[in-house]
This record gives structure tokens, C-alpha cells and sequence, in this order.
């Protein structure tokens, strides 16, 4: 049991998806400007994870056993069919977030957490309950970091930044300071 | 992608093909690199098994494979379920038994730390350490395996009473591990995960007759 | 270029060429492909390793799907591109492990995220799949090269701070107090941060 809860707390502060090991940077960085649409990604990119880890552990045991070397291309296969799902729902369910997550929901596929999620369970050997945690761990790090990251970008629409460090620059110092402050979590796990 | 408003559907026999014929391809061409490079790749992991056993116990000259079935450690066949707990026993010239090389793995300062120990059960002392994967911090906590001083903590290193860490310089009895300073926290994390290990594995260990012989020569 | 190739040629490839290296570089310019660019910079050799790996699956993901390109049909294009692009990957990632098992380790589970750099996607969409084999290949070396070159100085810049060694060598001696953040992940964000803004600001001045 405490396995699950330190797999849950590691991917989720101390080695957070994003601010450590820099999985799903292009949302990131696109989708940060606002606060709601970046709370809504990171749910949606969690239920994805979700999705993904249960195939995962599915593929590992049943299928990929014998054919290893397939693994990559059934894992993307996997991913896309996942996100197409929760296009399908999320489009039944609620056409107005459908609407603002537009582009970027497609655009989940090729996020690199999902991948990334899928190859981290395989080569750490997760089993199934392992997974489901390190996917909750992981969707819920990937939105705070979007949330904590468009609540500072909001902020900072409002200051005077000089002209030539607005844009991608910024955003990228920004990062750096908040993987700084998630620096701290480091140890939490082990005292 | 699938649901916008595409101009004429060139038949999806056709698609279907394309796709057919594309992952094909692709599992004949996954097929044929896998069989070429599983050789080399199996060969190096065993390479590197072997580097790490022969260093945590000094003078190994041959080694084999032992997993717990039940409470007790059997003779791996090759059959053995992929997670099986598993030592390694160590030889040395002339096929005498010197001890097991034991993995281990548990939560270090930043990430899991994954280990390999050597042990000696006549003497009842670790002989030897080798940390196999870590992302500890650099210039803190890397030292767990790039301090030459902290290695040579675990060179001759009583389990029984279990280990301890003590403050850097106050280690003096036999159970006693100098702890790093400034990396407290990772020198503690490996400390714990030997007991872990000692605690859950040295009494079902192979002892007297009931250790396996050495392997034939040649046979590794 | 070979000698065959028609006079109006030479200096069209020679831009398709040229401008990932500098112009369009990948990853200071377009910012494509972040994900590998920050995780595996923390060291020259692992830089040079991942830019390198990532030139080798592009220029062969831009021949093929330069060659392939008209006999797909666009609702399946971009599920053939990915398959075509997993598969390059795979052999990449078993080759590495089989010839560099060390490097492969280093690198991890980062190798076979090569899938989704939005870099590779990207060329094959934008460039390949609309031009002739030669033109796509040169291309997909020029961003090769941009993205290597790109990389290579990330990995620099933080070994040199965070660590006081480049490629492995000690620069500085014993006394070098290292500035281990760099080396750790928010040094990532901070160095490609500095690079970009020093690009902006150089934009600037030379639009004034």
C-alpha cells in the first residue's frame, strides 16, 4: 500500500511530470495563458493517462510479452485510440469545453507524458494498481504544474516585463523558477 | 482528424489497405532488427550483470543464478517468472564459494535507487556495493557512488546488529556506516535498503551443503 | 551535390539546406521538440547522443515518407507517418542498446520519445511529403544538424556550469565550486530560457 502512495507522491510533486522530467512541455508552455483552459487540459490529459496505463499493463501481460518489439507501435497505436475516446466523450458530454480545448485536444497524442507514461511503467515494471497510481500521480502533477504556471502567467499580463523577454523566454525562466521551488519536494519520500 | 468535413472519401478499402500494408512493413521490418540486435543486447546486459557481481564480491570467478521458490532459494532454470526475487552466488578459483551478490531497490533522495551488495554469510559482513541506477543529486548525493570513502564503508560491514548510519567521523563499531555529509538523506536511503534486504532475505539464504556447487568450467 | 543535378538546383538545395542549421535552427528558433531538448541536456556527450539519434530518424523518416507521400491517402497520412516514424525509432533504440549500451541507459526511456518530437512529425507534414527524396533529405540534415548543433550547446553550457567538466574532462580543477542547478531541471529551463531571450534580444537590435 505505502508502494502506492510513494508512487502517487513522486510523480506528482518530487519528480513531477513536467517540472522534472519535462513530459507534456508543449501544452505546457501553449495552453498556460489561461487559468480554466489549463485546469481542463490537465484533467482531460489525466483521463488519457488513465486510459493509457490500463492498456499498458494490458499489452505488457498479455500481448507484448511474446512480441517486445512492437511495443513502441502499440503503445502510439494505443494512445491514439485513448485520445480519440475521450474526444468522442468529452464532445457527447460537454460540446462548450470541447470547444475550448479545440486544437489542442488531438494534440494530446502526440503529448509526450502519454508516451512517456506508457515507457516508465513498462521499464519500472509496474503492475496493475501501480500503474493506475502513477498515472493519477502524473495527470494530477502535469495540472498543477499548468495550473501554477497560468495562474503566474496571468499574473504577469498585468506587470511591466520589457518587450524583448515577453514570449517564450519568459515562460521558459518562469519554468525555471517553479522547477525550483518543486526542488524542495526532493527527499520528501525518503526522511 | 477524423471529423471534419473531408472532401470525397477515396474508399476506405483503400485506407484500410494503406494502413495494412504500412504496419506490416513496419512489424517485418521491427521483426528482422530485433532479431539482429537481441544477440548483442542480451550478451551486454549479462556483461554488465557479471562487471557488478565480480566487483561486489571480491575475487569472484564464476557466478550463477539462485531465485526463491517459497522460503527458499532454488537454481534458476530460465523458467522462472520475470520478477522472481533473485541472488546471485559467488566463486571463486577453484570453484570455492565466497558469497551471494543480493540486488536491492528503494526510494533514495529524489528517485529509486537500485543496488547490488555483495555478502559473505561465513564472516556475516557485506563485502561489497555498487549502486546500479540513482538520480541523486549531483555533487550531494551522487556520492553514494562517486565517493570512493562511502564504497569503502561497505568493504567489511557487520549485519548483525543491522546496519546503521552515524555522523560522518563517529563510526566505530562494525555496524557502523559513516554517513555523508551534507548527504545524509541518500546515505540513509542505502543503508535502508540492505537492512530491507538482510532482514527479508539472508535467513532463507543457502547455507553449508545446501549451497549449490560451482558451475562446470566454461559455463558462467 | 552531384554534378547531374540541373543549374537552378544547386542553390534551391542549397537553402533547404542551410536554413535549419541557423535561420529556422529547430530548437532556439521554432522551439520544436522541448521535451528531449531539456531532459537528456544535462550532459555534452548525452546532448550529442540524442541530436544525433533524432538526425538519424528524421533524414530517414523524410526519405521514405518523401517517396511514400503520393500513395497515401490524406485521412491516413498522418497514421502512417507516425507508424513509419515508431518503427525508425525502435531500430534507432536497439541499435543503440546493442552498439552503446552505456549511452542507451543514459538516455533512457527519453530514446523512444524521439516518436512524438513534434520536430520529425512536423518536417514530414510541412516538407517531406510535398518534395522529391534529395530535397527532403537535405532538408531533414540541415534540421538535423540545427537540432544536434542546438542540443550540443545546451549540454555544454550546463556541464560547464553545473559540473566544471565538458565531455567528461575536468576543466576547472578541485577548487571549481560547480553550479549543480544547472545540471538539475531547472537549470534546463533556465539556460534555453537566457538562449532565447539572447536571440530576441539580438532579433531586436538587428530589426532596428
Amino acid at each position: 500500500m505505502s508502494d502506492l502512495v510513494w508512487i502517487f507522491i513522486s510523480a506528482l510533486v518530487v519528480n513531477n511530470f513536467t517540472l522534472s522530467y519535462f513530459l507534456g512541455l508543449c501544452p505546457f508552455f501553449g495552453v498556460s495563458g489561461k487559468l480554466v483552459t489549463a485546469f481542463r487540459l490537465g484533467i482531460a490529459t489525466t483521463f488519457v493517462l488513465l486510459i493509457t496505463s490500463i492498456a499498458t499493463w494490458t499489452l505488457n501481460t498479455f500481448v507484448l510479452e511474446r512480441f517486445p518489439y512492437l511495443r513502441l507501435l502499440a503503445f502510439i497505436v494505443v494512445i491514439a485510440s485513448a485520445v480519440q475516446f475521450v474526444e468522442m466523450v468529452i464532445k457527447k458530454t460537454s460540446p462548450a469545453l470541447f470547444a475550448a480545448l479545440g486544437i489542442f485536444l488531438p494534440l494530446i497524442t502526440t503529448n509526450c507524458a502519454v508516451l512517456g507514461l506508457a515507457l516508465f511503467q513498462t521499464s519500472r515494471g509496474y503492475g496493475f494498481w501501480q500503474g493506475i497510481a502513477f498515472a493519477l500521480g502524473g495527470g494530477g502533477g502535469l495540472t498543477l504544474a499548468l495550473v501554477l504556471m497560468a495562474s503566474l502567467r496571468e499574473e504577469a499580463r498585468l506587470s511591466d516585463v520589457p518587450a524583448v523577454v515577453r514570449g517564450t523566454a519568459f515562460n521558459l525562466l518562469l519554468a525555471g523558477i517553479l522547477a525550483m521551488a518543486f526542488m524542495g519536494f526532493a527527499g520528501l519520500l525518503s526522511t | 482528424m477524423s471529423d471534419l468535413e473531408l472532401p470525397p472519401e477515396p474508399g476506405s478499402l483503400r485506407l484500410v489497405a494503406t494502413l495494412t500494408i504500412a504496419g506490416l512493413l513496419a512489424g517485418l521490418m521491427l521483426a528482422g532488427a530485433y532479431a539482429i540486435t537481441l544477440p548483442t543486447i542480451e550478451a551486454n546486459a549479462a556483461a554488465a550483470l557479471r562487471d557488478a557481481v565480480f566487483q561486489v564480491v571480491p575475487g569472484t570467478r564464476a557466478m550463477q543464478k539462485l531465485v526463491l521458490a517459497g522460503d527458499h532459494f532454488v537454481l534458476a532454470d530460465g523458467k522462472e517468472a520475470k520478477d522472481a526475487v533473485a541472488v546471485y552466488a559467488a566463486y571463486g578459483d577453484g570453484g570455492a564459494f565466497l558469497g551471494f551478490a543480493i540486488p536491492g531497490q528503494g526510494p533514495g533522495f529524489q528517485d529509486t535507487i537500485k543496488l547490488l551488495y555483495g555478502y559473505d554469510p561465513a564472516r556475516k559482513v557485506v563485502v561489497g556495493l555498487q549502486i546500479l541506477e540513482s538520480r541523486e543529486t549531483p555533487g550531494l548525493g551522487d556520492k553514494i557512488f562517486k565517493d570512493p570513502a562511502f564504497g569503502r564503508e561497505f568493504t567489511s560491514l557487520a549485519v548483525e546488529p543491522d546496519i546503521v548510519v552515524v555522523k560522518s567521523g563517529t563510526g566505530s563499531a562494525p555496524h557502523h556506516v559513516d554517513g555523508i555529509s551534507g548527504a545524509t538523506i541518500s546515505s540513509k536511503a542505502v543503508v535502508r535498503i540492505l537492512v530491507t534486504q538482510n532482514q527479508h532475505l539472508l535467513a532463507r539464504l543457502p547455507t553449508g551443503d545446501a549451497v549449490p556447487k560451482a558451475p562446470a568450467q566454461g559455463s558462467r | 551535390m552531384t554534378t547531374t543535378t540541373p543549374p537552378a538546383d544547386p542553390s534551391r538545395a542549397y537553402q533547404e539546406f542551410v536554413k535549419g542549421i541557423w535561420k529556422e535552427n529547430p530548437a532556439f528558433v521554432q522551439v520544436l521538440g522541448m521535451c528531449p531538448t531539456l531532459a537528456v541536456t544535462n550532459s555534452a556527450i548525452n546532448a550529442l547522443a540524442m541530436g544525433s539519434a533524432t538526425m538519424v530518424v528524421l533524414m530517414c523518416s523524410s526519405l521514405l515518407i518523401s517517396l511514400i507521400g503520393r500513395f497515401v491517402p490524406n485521412q491516413v497520412r498522418i497514421s502512417t507517418y507516425v507508424v513509419v516514424i515508431a518503427t525508425l525509432v525502435t531500430v534507432v533504440d536497439f541499435t543503440l542498446q546493442a552498439l552503446a549500451p552505456a549511452v542507451h541507459k543514459e538516455l533512457g526511456a527519453f530514446l523512444a520519445l524521439i516518436v512524438v518530437n513534434c520536430l520529425i512529425l512536423g518536417r514530414a507534414e510541412a516538407f517531406a511529403a510535398k518534395n522529391p527524396p534529395g530535397l527532403a533529405v537535405l532538408d531533414a540534415l540541415g534540421m538535423g544538424i540545427g537540432f544536434t548543433f542546438a542540443l550540443s550547446c545546451l549540454g555544454m553550457l550546463r556541464e560547464v556550469l553545473g559540473n566544471g567538466s565538458l565531455f567528461g574532462f575536468d576543466l576547472f580543477g578541485p577548487s571549481f565550486e560547480p553550479w549543480v542547478v544547472m545540471v538539475l531541471p531547472p537549470g534546463g529551463f533556465l539556460v534555453l530560457g537566457v538562449i532565447l531571450l539572447l536571440f530576441s534580444v539580438f532579433g531586436t537590435r538587428k530589426a532596428s
